[in-house]
């Protein structure tokens, strides 16, 4: 690479990242699209931006840093907790929620982050399942606060500053949950696009070797996974305050391997696969559990074979490398 | 003839439009079930009982046609089972809610049904505050104070003076402890004591061991169905309890027929509350059961007569309101609707919407060499004593 060329190339570099992209702007204009031409389905787009959310976040630790997490939905439900009880509590207004449930979220990732640095690979999957099942079983045995197995009762999201009422169309529910997501991944996109950032990749690639160049990889692991249970946990949030329900299932491990698999198939270490991979599931999801309600899993499991037999680094590295041959003839 | 092309078109154009293809004289059901998951086996048995009715039928309600959209919930997961409601209501145009087989999910669609204004059967979940979340909700299953109260005032009456309670550490469990607890005392029996389990996996022989050594009359026990009854029976076994010496007590799960053929032979005497079992005798019940039988060949248990009665109620509101879907005809018809149902005389408590049915007290007992559950005493018209006791 032609880093080294003169001492603005790294500057460049970075720019030549961040700058958006003609398909970048035309993804996000087509998720304004369901307003106009699929207004009943707007419910499900909301759910779907908001596991898209979830799934961006997994993919900075995942994709960028690689650490395997099973245990994911533990700050999801952190976040979706927070909300949840402080609008059951009272104080039902949903962006200072969002605020809470981050900070609840990222408490909890900053804490479990000082054990999390220290492991890779195998040992992680084992720590974070671990940890979340232990959050699990605390929520079940907390009956009192979480309201346990029947779920949390009494959530009622105030309207969207002071004005929009959350609709039974899901109108709100979708401009809502579309707009935090496309701030979080701007901020995402700004993040992996930085010096910090490729030094995330660095720390995938070769963890010991990284803190030689001045990189400390404990450090980053840190901060990292501490932005990302923050981002899993406004995502939880989300869900809480658009759908006003909220059970121990939203920590559950089903959860985060529901969410591994979408990261998987949109292709993990792309800013967009987690987002992609949330669509094309929770859509493939929702026509075959219409059109066959008791062996749907079937076609979701061959849906996922097919994927990943054919495009192993899921749906947009097969797109990437479709690209680049296009490219080279 | 300019006219009558132009109401041709407009005509065609209306019948793209999806509302309009919603035909005269069709009601539009909308089921939300578990059809996938670990409940799965409970949402195949209340869509089994349905279907049977319908029919038993000829596919029509209250005279109109019937149209069913089936949704999966895939177990316990409010936030989807909401989102299923609210899309049944919005894209499918759907009259009526109904299923409904897990509280949690029941709750969050409640919401649905009243912010929509749509009847809304509930058939099985059994925690008794759910049809207060929704003014057009009505439910045909039980509920858990109704079948656990009887049960030990019932107890308390036939000798029982000290009971151990054991119960799964969730909703229903709880409630399950709650409402036993609360009659047995207030009958004047004794609670020497009582543990939650976990809900994952329990080892009971350690549970079942220290019930042994406070030597309880009776011991209260409530668990999830499915693989659990099996595990139960047979820490009984290796601990040494014996249904016919220390009174055994359970709601109808831990005594159904799956869970006797994992058990067996240490299940014979246990007693438990229910308010169905296809060995119930009565003309209707065993018309029910060979009709069952020769349709799914298996017996139904009281998921089946669940959805077999909320159709049934669904059947009752649109012929009495004259064909009206909108949810104040239809739950201002449905409140108060009485009928025989397999299970026995059932109706829906006006004030309430709830159900008030016979509570069934049955032991089980070996009958030509099978274990099977044999009623010894019944309770006609029990009333939800939760709410019995909100109203106060």
């Amino acid at each position: 690479m032609a880093l080294t060329r003169s001492f603005d190339a790294p500057g460049l570099y970075f720019q030549s990242r961040t700058r958006w992209r003609l398909v970048e702007i035309v993804f996000w204009l087509a998720t304004l699209l369901p307003f106009a031409l699929l207004p009943d389905y707007l419910i499900l787009a909301s759910q779907i931006a908001i596991t898209a959310l979830f799934a961006l976040s997994l993919d900075l630790i995942l994709g960028y840093a690689g650490i395997v997490s099973l245990g994911h939905a533990a700050f999801f439900g952190v976040g979706a907790y927070a909300a949840g009880l402080l609008s059951k509590y009272g104080w039902g207004e949903p962006i200072t929620g969002l605020l809470a449930a981050s900070i609840a979220a990222g408490i909890v990732g900053y804490a479990t982050s000082f054990v999390i640095c220290r492991f890779r690979h195998l040992a992680l999957i084992m720590l974070t399942l671990g940890f979340g099942l232990m959050l699990e079983e605390l929520a079940n045995s907390a009956g009192w606060l979480t309201g346990g197995f029947d779920g949390l009762q009494g959530i009622e999201t105030w309207k969207l500053f002071g004005h929009f009422e959350f609709d039974l169309y899901g109108y709100v529910a979708y401009a809502y949950s579309l707009a935090v997501l496309f701030i979080l991944f701007v901020f995402a996109r700004r993040l992996i696009h930085s010096p910090f950032g490729l030094s995330l990749r660095g720390i995938r690639e070769n963890y010991v070797r990284m803190p030689a160049i001045g990189a400390p990889s404990r450090a980053h692991i840190r901060t990292i996974y501490t932005i990302s249970a923050a981002m899993a946990g406004i995502a939880g949030a989300l869900l809480a305050q658009t759908t006003e329900t909220l059970s121990l299932d939203s920590l559950g491990f089903e959860r985060s391997a529901e969410l591994l698999v979408i990261l998987v198939l949109g292709g993990a270490g792309r800013l967009y696969g987690g987002l992609v991979g949330a669509m094309i599931y929770m859509i493939a999801r929702d026509r075959f559990s219409g059109v066959e309600p008791q062996y749907w899993y079937f076609w979701i499991g061959v849906l996922l074979v097919t994927v990943v037999m054919i495009l192993p680094n899921g749906i947009l590295g097969g797109l990437a490398k479709l690209a680049a041959r296009w490219s080279r003839s | 003839m300019k006219r009558l092309l132009l109401a041709g078109v407009g005509l065609f154009a209306a019948s793209l439009l999806p509302a309009a293809s919603h035909a005269q004289g069709t009601v539009k059901i909308g089921l939300i079930l578990p059809y996938s998951g670990q409940f799965a086996d409970t949402a195949t048995q209340i869509d089994d009982g349905i279907k049977l009715y319908l029919k038993q039928h000829g596919n029509k309600l209250g005279g109109m046609n019937v149209e069913i959209v089936r949704k999966d919930t895939g177990g316990i997961n409010p936030p989807v089972a909401k989102r299923l409601a609210e899309e049944l209501v919005t894209r499918d145009n759907v009259d009526i809610l109904a299923g409904f087989a897990l509280t949690p999910n029941a709750l969050a669609a409640a919401e649905v049904s009243a912010q929509a204004k749509k009847f809304m059967v509930v058939m099985n979940a059994a925690t008794a505050i759910i049809t207060t979340k929704s003014p057009y909700m009505a439910r045909t299953s039980f509920t858990v104070p109704q079948v656990n109260e009887t049960l030990a005032t019932w107890a308390e009456k036939n000798g029982d003076k000290s009971a151990y309670t054991m119960v799964t550490d969730y909703g229903p469990g709880i409630d399950a402890e709650t409402a036993f607890q609360k009659a047995f005392s207030a009958a004047g029996g004794s609670v020497v004591g009582s543990v939650r389990m976990a809900v994952q996996n329990p080892d009971f022989s350690a549970y079942v061991q220290r019930a042994k050594d406070l030597n309880p009359q009776s011991i209260f026990v409530m668990i999830p169905g499915g693989s659990q009854p099996g595990a139960f029976g047979k820490a009984m076994a290796e601990r040494g309890i014996d249904p016919r010496k220390t009174e055994v007590l359970g709601q109808a799960e831990i005594a159904d027929e799956h869970a006797l053929a994992s058990m067996g032979d240490v299940a014979e005497g246990i007693i438990t509350s229910g308010n169905y079992d296809y060995n119930l005798d009565n003309p209707m019940n065993k018309e029910f059961v060979k009709d069952y039988n020769a349709d799914y060949n298996r017996n139904p248990d009281f998921f089946s007569v669940g959805g077999y009665d909320g159709t049934h109620l669904i059947d009752i509101a649109l012929t009495k309101d004259g064909g009206k879907t909108d949810g104040d005809s239809l739950i201002a018809a449905a409140k108060g609707a009485s009928w025989d149902s397999p299970r026995g005389p059932m109706s829906i408590d006006p004030e309430t919407r709830d159900v008030i049915e016979t509570v069934y007290i049955r032991k089980v007992e070996k009958v030509n060499d099978k274990l099977v559950n044999v009623t010894i005493a019944s309770f006609p018209n029990v009333k939800d004593p939760f709410k019995a006791a909100m109203q106060k």
